[in-house]
């Protein structure tokens, strides 16, 4: 690590979600090599770094879809280093993979009433937040009754974001939110972050595109290698294109 | 099972009235036609109630379980013990009465399979997740000792499970003779085909299984344990395919400790006809299956078995993934 905790943020109280030194091997491949890394609450975070940096199996392993093998986990002072994704998920955090997991034989509607943990039927959804939610992601609301499996792939990822807050949730974890959107769509997107976090969500994102990174970053983690070699303030790196140039391989 | 305004894919389900169509003409009389046809169809929904439980089984966490005989066999000697005690009910000419006597019946039979396939589970299924011929192996051990375990309880020998009274004979429509119970049998086919359906389209606990069938990982990303909804929904299959048994049974009207195993190879040619995980491809598979078997039975009884395997290769060179492939698997 190349760089203390976040500017204005105490290390350690204000830490939503720590890992601290974690491994994960995914069969006989070992891909995390000692992960720390540090998600202030309330903050919008982002998890750069090439392709196989890792990026992927760090936000798996926080949801339990791969155990850690060395390390711990904690989010709200909780220690969830050895929960089963159910548990980590009802603690109150969202996930969108990169796969998007949208259900492609259900429709819109039906992806939206699985997320809504409270509602047993459509019409218990939160109205009003989904009337916030259809003005962020129009195509949600066009195609309500339509198999998820026939939307665009923007729309895919439009769905699974939308997903991902039809109730309020802590923390959000995307897994490449901009990917393979229109730039219109993507601006959407930023601004759909951009009100979540006012409304206090923290958000971890991994993203590849540097300029929805920049735009939405409050804090930065850059990882290589299975390491977080690089943690601060967005604007540190955004002003320091050497820096940029040493830990990505491009400048901004 | 998706089953919806947009998009539902009528072709395989058209195949159905399609080939009973076809063999109108190969079988001649109309009225052996009609007789076949029924049967076919309630041997059909038998199957379905059996093998609908088990695609699901598949669906949700990719268990093969071939121990699902024992829940069959099962069943129906659970019913020869109730009906037994309940003979002055089945022995009455009123059908209210037989029913009384049935309808217990097939409620402790499921109860039983169902209880049995919550054990089997926790005991013999849990231990091999993940792994495939660990499963078909010891599932199908399960089914061996469960069978033994039968005929200490209820003697080696097959039997008798006669029809009530009032479920017996025929019903003439023109010069077509109808067996009245094979009436029965549809129509509680036809009821539990609609249980399920309503279920898995019009409740969450539906919903949720009609996800974790196409992506398990993300219903638990969601916040959902898929374990307890699957250790659910193998109950509900046992309890069903013990339903099946009864059925079965008192079609056949008498039970062996074998019959589970001899129905095996059946509902697994449905559940692949039909798409692995696919309620609706269960059902499809489940009526090819059984007019194919009774059409053939009637021309050509020799090829009986046979057709039923080119069944399922000509389908699966039409479709490799079943006739309702399920995303995303």
């Amino acid at each position: 690590m190349s760089s203390a905790s976040p500017t204005g943020v105490a290390a350690g109280t204000s830490q939503l979600l720590e890992l601290r030194g974690v491994h994960t091997h995914i069969g006989a491949y070992h891909i995390l090599h000692g992960v720390d890394l540090q998600v202030p609450r309330g903050q919008v975070t982002m998890l750069l770094g090439r392709n196989g940096a890792g990026k992927t199996t760090t936000l798996r392993t926080i949801m339990g879809l791969w155990q850690a093998s060395q390390g711990s986990l904690h989010f709200e002072g909780h220690d969830i280093t050895r929960l089963h994704t159910p548990q980590i998920a009802a603690m109150n955090i969202a996930y969108v993979p990169e796969t998007m997991g949208i259900f492609a034989d259900l429709t819109v509607q039906e992806n939206m009433l699985l997320a809504a943990r409270s509602a047993k039927r459509a019409s218990q959804m939160d109205a009003a937040r989904l009337q916030w939610i259809f003005g962020l992601f129009p195509a949600v609301e066009t195609f309500w009754h339509h198999p998820a499996g026939k939307l665009s792939g923007g729309q895919k990822q439009m769905l699974a974001v939308a997903r991902a807050i039809v109730e309020p949730r802590d923390l959000l974890i995307v897994d490449e939110p901009s990917k393979g959107l229109a730039p219109s769509i993507v601006n959407n997107m930023i601004d759909a972050f951009a009100q979540l976090k006012e409304s206090g969500v923290s958000i971890l994102l991994v993203e590849q595109n540097i300029r929805f990174a920049q735009r939405l970053g409050d804090t930065v983690a850059v990882m290589d290698n299975g390491r977080v070699v690089h943690a601060g303030a967005m604007q540190v790196l955004a002003d320091d294109t050497a820096l940029q140039r040493n830990l990505l391989g491009l400048a901004l | 099972m998706t089953i919806q305004a947009r998009g539902f894919d009528w072709i395989p389900l058209a195949l159905v009235p399609a080939l009973a169509l076809v063999m109108l003409p190969l079988v001649g009389s109309p009225s052996s036609w009609l007789t076949l046809t029924v049967a076919g169809l309630a041997m059909g929904l038998i199957i379905f109630v059996i093998a609908s439980g088990l695609t699901l089984v598949f669906g949700l966490m990719d268990v093969l379980n071939f121990g699902h005989g024992l829940f069959i066999a099962l069943g129906a000697f659970v019913a020869t013990t109730v009906l037994g005690t309940m003979s002055d009910w089945t022995g009455s000419a009123s059908l209210w009465r037989n029913l009384a006597a049935v309808l217990p019946a097939m409620l402790v039979a499921m109860a039983v399979a169902g209880a049995v396939g919550l054990a089997f589970e926790r005991f013999i299924v849990r231990p091999v997740y993940g792994q495939h011929l660990k499963q078909i192996l010891i599932t199908m051990g399960g089914m061996i000792i469960g069978e033994e375990l039968i005929k200490v309880v209820w003697g080696p020998q097959q039997i008798a499970l006669p029809l009530p009274e009032a479920m017996r004979g025929s019903v003439l429509l023109g010069e077509a003779a109808i067996e009245k119970y094979r009436l029965f049998v549809v129509v509680v086919g036809l009821l539990v085909f609609g249980a399920l359906a309503w279920t898995l389209n019009r409740t969450k606990i539906g919903l949720l299984i009609r996800a974790g069938v196409q992506d398990r990982e993300m219903v638990e990303a969601l916040g959902y344990r898929i374990r307890r909804l699957f250790v659910a929904v193998f109950a509900m299959g046992s309890a069903l395919a013990g339903l099946g048994g009864v059925l079965w049974g008192l079609y056949q009207q008498m039970v062996l400790p074998q019959m589970g195993a001899q129905v095996n190879v059946l509902i697994f040619i449905v559940i692949i006809i039909g798409g692995l995980g696919s309620t609706t491809g269960a059902l499809v598979g489940a009526l090819l299956v059984g007019l194919m078997a009774n059409y053939t039975g009637f021309l050509a009884p020799k090829v009986a078995l046979f057709s039923n395997i080119a069944l399922m290769a000509a389908i699966l060179l039409w479709r490799p993934q079943g006739v309702y492939p399920v995303s995303n698997r």
